[in-house]
């Protein structure tokens, strides 16, 4: 008898609710972790890209340079072919001269070499850079091999610098978009949802304060964050030998700031549609031009002057900029200022806008 | 809005019943329809009322403004001696539960977590268990709120109400859709409630639960208040207690059936026909003697004790279904 009290007791107290900031909180990320699609496109997603988008680009050592020769004669492209089998930068191939032509036209050479009786002949694009490098290559192997001596020795000092790599660009890039897409998905569905089963009506008429509601979903997008963020850092560390050179400090600050600014915008895009269709029209208005413009894949400073001040001020620039300054140069946040103020702008607006428009039912 | 009302606690006569929710004068109007017109109520503490009427009456309206999440466009409401909008709306859902028509409660998550959840909300109340058991949901406490079946959830749903122990229990169409037995079983929740001294709100389009929960039922249409009183008394004021109901071969002249002894009132619907009468042993030889007179021939013919649904076909001139 004394026994089945302590049993009932003890099981109550398991379910003795904490504080309703914690609850919800906790709530989220229950919700969250038994949604697999969820946890798929956060978490598994941003691995795969960094996994195949890091195979296709990988700087390994520079292939040898493919060359055509053209068989004018046999005798005439033998020799030109045994010039260059000594040199470790070109592999070449005779061919007929349409077959030359042919393999020039698809990249699979850069360069044909046309052996003349006393001469050569080089025909290449001297708008593909490939090809320039490639005809000077060429041309000093070949110079070499017919007896040029050169006038003064020369040395070499080789050097791979990590950081530099397609790879290194690519990670804080992905990082920030997945701060955005998991920011403006995570809470601008979940809202969304509740609105229209009527949860948010229903927690209205509860003595439930409405800021717990709003701020359990920036704390439960902290827990996620620290696992996105550490999935794409970790697998690329152990896959590609990435390294953050900056203080972790300073990239748990900004991914944190980060973190905080698309829940902002996730809170603005959801505080007023009624429906899944509504809220994803505003999400992708508001998405699509950052995946474009926020050089996620490739520099935005690639594109046109007159764009660069619109460009510079959206908050996945601003938050791609400042991942990049402190995980591929090691630069502290203070060197960082603009692009910090325009995120911390952009929290804070939206903060305050999505507040005062949010409609609970 | 509250200006209004501030004195009316005070005019209650001495010894009359202590009221838990009073409003006077709501008005609601959407752009295209007036859903609440003019409505004047109130419910005493320890009577379970009910709001009675067709889908589309202003029930829902009206109950969602006295738990303070539509404003009215005009009038007062006064819940537990307090209003809403005075400063202090959190004290006052302390002391109210709610249970929406419509919410769908998050499907991923279990009984016992979103019970934990809307415990948390309150600083006082009962403890999660204690509430499971309450509606009877103790073996299904660890299953998945999308894996329960309609009339589970709608139980859950009426535990997050309870949760917090609350004076004031709001239910909106509490077993719409449900099967006669879920239904039977919220019925039983709803009655212990009452019992320990709790004051019941609800609504429903379902005849036979309000005269089974109610003390007193508001019959609602067009947003306002048509008739009023204990189910009893609104079936007394037929001044009938029976209802023939008949369907003919042939159709009949109206005239000469409301005028057969015992008949209180006609209801016609297509080909069937509804008479409420005092006497049933009088008003039947009758009708089948008008039947035969008129050569017709009786094709179905029933007879029932007279509901609160014959009380909104004859105010109405409607069922209570027809919406």
């Amino acid at each position: 008898m004394a026994n089945e009290r302590m049993a009932e007791r003890t099981e109550e107290r398991t379910v003795q609710p904490l504080h309703p900031l914690f609850e919800l909180t906790a709530m989220r990320v229950r919700e969250f972790m038994r949604e697999k699609e969820a946890v798929f496109w956060v978490f598994i997603f941003p691995v795969l890209m960094t996994f195949a988008l890091g195979i296709a680009f990988r700087n390994t050592a520079p292939d040898k340079t493919p060359v055509a020769i053209e068989a004018t004669t046999d005798a005439k492209a033998n020799e030109t072919a045994q010039l260059l089998s000594g040199s470790t930068e070109i592999t070449a191939t005779v061919m007929s001269p349409s077959d030359a032509a042919q393999a020039l036209r698809s990249g699979k050479v850069s360069i044909v070499v046309i052996p003349q009786n006393d001469s050569f002949e080089y025909r290449f694009d001297p708008t593909r850079p490939e090809s320039r490098a490639a005809r000077l290559m060429l041309d000093d192997v070949l110079q070499r091999g017919k007896g040029r001596a050169d006038v003064v020795k020369t040395g070499e000092q080789r050097i791979t610098e990590p950081g530099a790599r397609y790879v290194d660009f690519l990670v804080p890039g992905l990082i920030g978009m997945n701060l955005m897409g998991s920011g403006l998905w995570g809470l601008g569905f979940t809202v969304v949802i509740a609105r229209s089963r009527k949860i948010l009506k229903r927690f209205a008429a509860t003595p439930m304060r409405r800021s717990h509601y709003l701020f359990s979903f920036m704390l439960s997008r902290l827990v996620f964050l620290v696992l996105e963020v550490a999935a794409v850092i970790g697998f690329a560390w152990l896959v590609f030998d990435f390294t953050v050179r900056g203080s972790w400090l300073s990239l748990t600050l900004i991914t944190v700031l980060g973190g905080f600014t698309f829940s902002g915008l996730g809170l603005l895009v959801a505080a007023r549609p009624t429906t899944i269709e509504g809220v994803s029209g505003l999400m992708n208005f508001i998405m699509l031009p950052m995946w474009l413009l926020s050089g996620t894949f490739f520099s935005s400073e690639r594109f046109p002057q007159v764009l660069q001040p619109f460009i510079k001020a959206l908050p996945l620039t601003a938050l791609n900029t400042v991942l990049r300054s402190v995980m591929n140069e090691g630069a502290t946040l203070s060197s960082n200022w603009i692009p910090i103020a325009i995120l911390v702008a952009w929290c804070v607006v939206s903060f305050v806008v999505a507040l005062k428009i949010f409609k609970w039912q | 809005m509250s200006t209004q009302t501030s004195a009316v606690v005070s005019t209650i006569a001495p010894g009359a019943q202590r009221v838990a929710v009073r409003c006077e004068g709501l008005v609601k109007r959407f752009t295209d329809v007036t859903a609440v017109d003019g409505l004047d109520l109130e419910v005493f503490t320890g009577e379970c009322f009910g709001l009675l009427g067709p889908n589309g009456a202003g029930k829902t309206t009206t109950v969602e403004i006295l738990e303070g999440l539509t404003a009215p466009d005009e009038g007062a409401v006064e819940l537990l001696g307090q209003h809403w909008n005075d400063g202090d709306d959190r004290a006052l859902r302390e002391r109210i539960g709610v249970q929406l028509q419509e919410t769908q409660l998050a499907e991923k998550v279990t009984v016992v977590e979103t019970v934990r959840l809307f415990r948390s909300f309150y600083k006082r109340g009962h403890s999660v268990d204690d509430v499971i058991r309450t509606v009877a949901l103790e073996e299904k406490r660890n299953a998945r709120v999308g894996k329960l079946s309609g009339g589970q959830k709608q139980r859950l749903a009426v535990a997050c109400a309870l949760v917090s122990d609350p004076e004031l229990l709001f239910l909106d169409e509490p077993t719409t859709g449900l099967d006669p037995q879920a239904r039977l079983s919220l019925w039983d929740i709803v009655e212990k409630f009452q019992t320990r001294g709790g004051t019941i709100l609800l609504t429903t389009h379902y005849m036979e639960e309000a005269a089974r929960l109610c003390d007193r039922v508001a019959i609602m249409d067009h947003g306002k208040v048509i008739a009023l009183g204990s189910p009893a008394e609104l079936i007394e004021s037929l001044g009938a207690d029976q209802v023939i109901e008949f369907s003919v071969a042939s159709a009949l002249a109206d005239d000469p059936l409301t005028t057969l002894p015992a008949v209180k009132h006609l209801h016609k619907r297509g080909e069937f026909y509804a008479l409420t009468v005092s006497e049933i042993g009088v008003a039947l030889p009758a009708l089948l003697a008008e039947i035969e007179r008129q050569q017709s021939e009786v094709v179905t013919l029933t007879t029932h004790q007279a509901t609160l649904e014959d009380v909104f076909v004859s105010l109405t001139g409607r069922m209570l279904r027809d919406g």
